[in-house]
């Protein structure tokens, strides 16, 4: 096992992060006092037609009405830090970004509860320091990463990708951060290393959604995710640890997540503080719920449905108003075949799902 | 001696009509202050089927309440929620064909075919189609007895819509169940009297 001063020589262990916590954010600084404003007067107006609607889509909501969603909002918002990016690459054919503030308010974190709006709602008090991120497993260097080190484990580039949801909704987000291949190299993995485990944070504490069965939808706690081995080196493969140039909002998965862009988003994994090498296939939090809906793989794949809806299209969230949305359709690995398809060179992915 | 009076009755029918329009306006002042979430698109098309569901186990809920309490009168509010649940339903599968999948008829007949959770939403709005069809006074009336075994249909329209609740969400049973759960509840007060 080596320590992190040596993770940090081995690597380009720049010092990439500036942190200014008193810069504003540049959330629409104008529009947001008038939207607060008229989300009150909503507030207000809820209560008085309890009788018959609740107002946000999922779960949680027949009780949110007694509760006020006021207490569980907190005062004071997670900061963001602006990151220094050495880069930035679009791979997603010039589509347009998904703005901002419905990649921060449109989550499935079910860690801070299963509604899309409860993420932000719950997540704002998250610490992420101090954090510890552990390399272990089938390597013959155990890594141990503290919160500063997991900005300079590579230089941090901006990829713009897909984020393709099972649900059928998808985004397009600017990612910041790097190939999960260049933290694995550093622990020289051996040759049983043949998937790789990710898990989650675990604290009740902290995410009411691990404490509370109804409000984290009853997974399993910790949440874990996999990937084989040639998957999680392919360069597509990311550890991203920042979104639209600052560091990740706690219901994007604070402070480092993996995206795989062509693979359903549950696969991304958020707030990780453990990845391990091992020789067998990790079971995984949403495939041990439902492995006939949830695959190990969980390639996107327009020609294989999940079996209560249809992955042959999309609704994307974009910028435009609720009467502009508009479905397309769904590309083989998410539009991003001609990169990974050869992973999966003689499978069936009918059977491999 | 019943509260509910024949010149009480217009305030009741008066107090329903804005209970099930004020959610309405509440969802069009939601879309005008962008406060649906990322994705307002399945927002108003959830917050439309809970209105139509909630209101289906309304209009269930009128005649045990009014044997319960002796309040004969109550029953005669029954068509009017029954009404507002069709109506609710309406808006609900107008927005799914419309905001969701921008009416595309093909694409319709595919998600029909291919989500089951949709056929059972579909049969369930046939029932409450039909029934908001023959609730005319001179329609019941000449339908006789058919009507009775008409209307019995909103049963399996309360049976099947928690389910194609429970089904169109990836994961979250426990807020469906409760809506089953009420529904068995209320069907088992039926079947006692």
């Amino acid at each position: 096992m080596i320590t992190i001063w040596e993770v940090n020589q081995a690597g380009n262990g720049m010092i990439i992060k500036c942190k200014n916590k008193s810069q504003a954010s540049e959330n629409d600084v104008i529009a947001e006092p008038v939207y607060q404003q008229r989300r009150q007067f909503l507030k207000q107006l809820g209560l008085a037609g309890v009788g018959l609607a609740a107002a946000s889509p999922a779960q949680a909501s027949i009780f949110d009405i007694f509760s006020g969603d006021d207490k569980k909002a907190s005062n004071n918002a997670f900061v963001q830090s602006p990151l220094k990016l050495s880069g930035s690459k679009d791979y997603a054919n010039g589509e347009i970004w998904t703005p901002e503030k419905k990649v921060l308010s449109h989550n499935n974190y079910y860690e801070f509860g299963t509604s899309k709006t409860d993420p932000q709602k719950n997540a704002q008090n998250f610490k992420v320091e101090p954090w510890t991120l552990t390399i272990t497993g089938a390597v013959e260097k155990e890594i141990t990463l503290g919160y500063d080190d997991l900005f300079k484990i590579a230089d941090l580039e901006e990829r713009i990708y897909r984020m393709r949801c099972v649900e059928a909704w998808s985004m397009v987000i600017p990612w910041t951060g790097f190939s999960l291949s260049e933290i694995i190299k550093k622990a020289n993995p051996t040759s049983k290393a043949k998937y790789v485990a990710f898990e989650t944070l675990y604290d009740p504490q902290q995410m009411p959604g691990q404490a509370s069965s109804y409000l984290g939808g009853s997974l399993d706690w910790p949440y874990v995710e996999g990937l084989r081995m040639d998957e999680a080196m392919h360069p597509l493969t990311m550890l991203s640890v920042g979104t639209f140039g600052k560091t990740l909002a706690p219901q994007n998965g604070a402070p480092i997540r993996l995206v795989v862009p062509w693979k359903y988003g549950f696969k991304g994994i958020k707030s990780i503080v453990k990845i391990h090498l091992l020789e067998k296939e990790p079971p995984t939090t949403w495939n041990r719920l439902a492995s006939r809906e949830y695959g190990f793989y969980a390639n996107v794949n327009p020609a294989v449905d999940h079996p209560r809806w249809s992955q042959a299209s999309e609704r994307r969230i974009g910028s435009g108003s609720i009467f502009s949305s508009k479905r397309i359709k769904t590309l083989p690995f998410n539009g991003y075949a001609e990169e990974v398809a050869s992973l999966y060179q003689g499978m069936d992915l009918k059977r491999y799902i | 001696m019943p509260m509910l009076t024949y010149q009480r009755l217009p305030y009741l029918k008066a107090y329903i009509h804005v209970l099930a329009i004020m959610p309405l306006v509440y969802l069009g002042l939601a879309i005008d202050a962008d406060a649906l979430g990322g994705d307002p698109v399945q927002a108003v098309i959830h917050f439309l089927g809970k209105g139509a569901l909630n209101l289906l186990l309304a209009t269930l809920v009128i005649s045990p309440l009014a044997k319960r309490y002796k309040e004969g009168l109550l029953i005669s509010t029954r068509r009017l929620v029954g009404l507002y649940c069709f109506f609710y339903a309406v808006l609900h599968l107008v927005a799914f064909a419309w905001l969701d999948l921008g009416w595309d008829i093909a694409l319709l007949l595919e998600e029909l075919v291919k989500r089951p959770y949709i056929w059972l939403g579909m049969i369930a709005f046939i029932i409450l189609l039909l029934l908001a069809l023959t609730s005319p006074m001179w329609v019941r009336r000449k339908m006789k007895r058919n009507w009775q075994k008409l209307h019995n249909f909103i049963y399996l329209a309360a049976i099947l819509t928690p389910v194609h609740y429970y089904l169109s969400v990836k994961s979250g049973w426990i807020e469906p169940i409760i809506y089953a759960l009420l529904v068995v509840f209320l069907l088992s007060q039926r079947r006692k009297s």
